[in-house]
């Protein structure tokens, strides 16, 4: 026998799965979300001749860029079966402590540094109520939601802080070539990151593993409440890093800042395609659905559409997206 | 007939056109309000409406965000920006926060103005102020003054010792009592802008004061409670409660009679006011400057401070002949 013969043999095609690779492309939520949001943006240039300018586009981005930021971590928190509703209270709080800094009198880089610390402390905080105490994630961030935002009111009060050095502007305002924003860049970094982190590593599969089945994934030897309060401790990082973004785009700190920001995050990570049962989801889906939520929001602000029908659209918009495969199955079924 | 109204539909989709080409040439002009569906935004996006009826070409963009954010006013400013609006009058959420998206519409050629809640003087060309406080301080002497020709006394009934504001137009007030002789002010009590305590404290000034003839209350949890005590204490006819108040709260003390009138701004004026100041501004026929005058159509004319803000004019005086028009608005 021929050794072209055993390799012949040897390559008789037996299925592993039940679809083709390229056949699961097409049919995933990933690429049904790309067809919206390629939709959207052909549906806007018609609408307002002022849509394609890469200046306005270039603006419409600060619609999605921080709350997609949170985006990327609150995924990989769903995913793992926990959420964090606190994000926006930290922005509150990570804002008010750099505000406390610039006031003394320190410089750009302790301001930021301040920024991101506070944002971890924040998430460390709720990892420890979570895992150490075993508390329900979505009890205790209903809890430090207020109490973030509360320490901030009472720092503040009414007032405002106000006077950051124009070195901070360069994070909220900044450019690093031509129209593509610092907050971009931040984000189009943060977002290859994080789809290899979930998607390449050991660390990516544990997450995975713990939203389907956290007892299995703990038999299977992965260090659950680990992999959990580390989540917590990259969600508050993340928080923090949208809070330094936002503030400097704002130029100064009020407590009510950012407030309402958590929903519209878990909004991005569910159209997405991210389960909020845990257990699926990818990073790409979440990059698509910040800019489905970008270009709907700045799209309907051009035809001067008011915000009250614009949240009705985004809502109808999570319902359709979530609801239409589902739709689609059940007439196959049928 | 099937001739007619082929002929009619042209007529009417020529029209149409013509409209059209001449809205393109109409100056845009952008009413941002702290949120949509508050009644008091609403009265004044009627009264821009107005102005621009009244001016003819200009086409009025009334928005704002869902909820009272600075962020949400931020990206509705982004968009109107991107529209290339030729004016933006804004209601800000944030006197700060504003600035530098406000900056960027001004680089681009943009007339910023702010009206009713302001944005620090870096974000905008021109503020105004609804009313000054001389003029507040004016008006609310001025309607207990007017129901009291043989003169009488009258008592303050304030918001906490520390207001800032009820505390300088109080100031404003005893600047002016000589042009009102034989009315005196008696005492002078703080209900620290709750509404019971501010009820107690208006009983006990009739107890205190058998004579008194009227209540003013500058501050409008005040003034409902003192009319509540003047109706529960049967004094309605000789005690009369005036101050500053909402025509939505007062509807009731007005009917009862316990107050004649009181003042607030008028939210229309003002829309109509700040839409008259960004034409004039936009259109170069006006400039912003400290000691410059400008035209508001029927409003007359404002003068900047040397913060470049002015005051539009005396609050808005609402009585038993107005309070059904205003009730339902703010």
């Amino acid at each position: 026998m021929s050794l072209a013969e055993t390799q012949q043999t040897a390559a008789r095609h037996i299925p592993d799965r039940l679809t083709t690779p390229l056949a699961r492309t097409f049919k995933s939520w990933e690429s049904l979300l790309l067809l919206v949001a390629i939709g959207i943006f052909i549906l806007n240039s018609f609408a307002s001749p002022y849509f394609l300018n890469a200046w306005n586009l270039s603006d419409a981005t600060f619609n999605f860029t921080e709350k997609a930021m949170i985006a990327f971590a609150m995924a990989l928190l769903i995913i793992a079966g926990e959420i964090d509703l606190s994000v926006a209270s930290i922005i509150a709080l990570s804002s008010t402590a750099m505000g406390v800094v610039m006031q003394a009198g320190f410089g750009t880089p302790a301001i930021v540094a301040t920024g991101l610390v506070t944002g971890l402390l924040c998430g460390a905080f709720n990892g420890v109520l979570v895992t150490r105490l075993g508390l329900p994630s979505i009890v205790v961030t209903i809890g430090t939601m207020s109490l973030f935002r509360g320490i901030s009111y009472i720092v503040l009060g009414d007032g405002a802080f106000r006077g950051y050095p124009s070195e901070f502007a360069w994070f909220g305002q900044g450019y690093v070539v031509w129209v593509i924003t610092v907050e971009l860049t931040i984000f189009a970094i943060l977002a290859v990151i994080y789809a290899v982190v979930l998607h390449k590593t050991n660390f990516g599969r544990a997450v995975y593993a713990i939203g389907n089945n956290a007892t299995a994934a703990t038999f299977s030897g992965i260090r659950v409440e680990r992999v959990k309060f580390i989540l917590f401790l990259l969600t508050g990082l993340m928080a923090g890093l949208a809070s330094v973004c936002l503030t400097s785009r704002l130029g100064s700190t009020r407590p009510s800042i950012a407030s309402g920001m958590e929903l519209e995050v878990v909004t991005m990570v569910v159209l997405g395609g991210v389960s909020i049962l845990g257990g699926s989801g990818s990073i790409p889906g979440v990059v698509i659905a910040a800019f489905v939520m970008g270009l709907v929001t700045f799209g309907l602000g051009l035809l001067n559409v008011p915000g009250i029908v614009m949240s009705i659209v985004v809502g109808a918009l999570l319902i359709g997206v979530i609801a239409l495969p589902r739709i689609y199955q059940n007439l196959r079924r049928s | 007939m099937k001739k007619l109204t082929k002929l009619l539909t042209t007529a009417a989709i020529a029209t149409g056109l013509f409209a059209g080409a001449a809205s393109a040439e109409d100056m845009r002009i952008a009413l941002v309000v702290k949120a949509l569906g508050i009644g008091f935004f609403e009265a004044a996006a009627k009264g821009a409406e107005e102005a621009a009826s009244e001016l003819g070409d200009v086409e009025i963009i009334y928005t704002g965000p869902t909820d009272t954010t600075a962020e949400g006013q931020i990206e509705v400013i982004n968009s109107l920006i991107a529209q290339n609006v030729d004016a933006i009058a804004v209601s800000a959420n944030d006197t700060d926060a504003l600035v530098p998206t406000l900056k960027k519409a001004m680089q681009r050629g943009i007339t910023v103005i702010s009206w009713d809640s302001g944005v620090a003087e870096e974000g905008r060309q021109m503020h105004l102020n609804p009313s000054s406080n001389p003029l507040i301080g004016n008006m609310i002497i001025k309607l207990a003054a007017d129901e009291l020709p043989e003169g009488g006394q009258v008592a303050v009934l304030s918001a906490t010792t520390t207001s800032t504001n009820q505390n300088i137009w109080i100031d404003e007030m005893n600047k002016v009592m000589s042009n009102y002789p034989g009315v005196e002010v008696v005492a002078t009590v703080y209900g620290d802008d709750l509404a019971d305590k501010s009820y107690r404290e208006a009983t006990g000034l009739m107890q205190s004061y058998p004579d008194l003839d009227a209540i003013i209350a500058p501050t409008s949890v005040g003034i409902v409670a003192a009319a509540q005590a003047v109706v529960d204490a049967g004094k309605v006819g000789q005690v009369n409660v005036t101050g500053l108040g909402l025509p939505s709260e007062m509807a009731g003390a007005i009917e009862s009679g316990a107050s004649k009138s009181f003042a607030i701004w008028n939210p229309i004026d003002l829309g109509y006011s700040a839409t008259m100041i960004a034409y004039h501004l936009s259109k170069g026929d006006a400039v912003a400057e400290p000691g410059a005058s400008i035209p508001m159509g029927r409003m007359g004319e404002v003068t900047l401070d040397e913060t470049n803000s002015g005051a539009m004019a005396d609050p808005f005086v609402y009585d038993a002949s107005n309070i059904a028009d205003f009730k339902d608005i703010f």
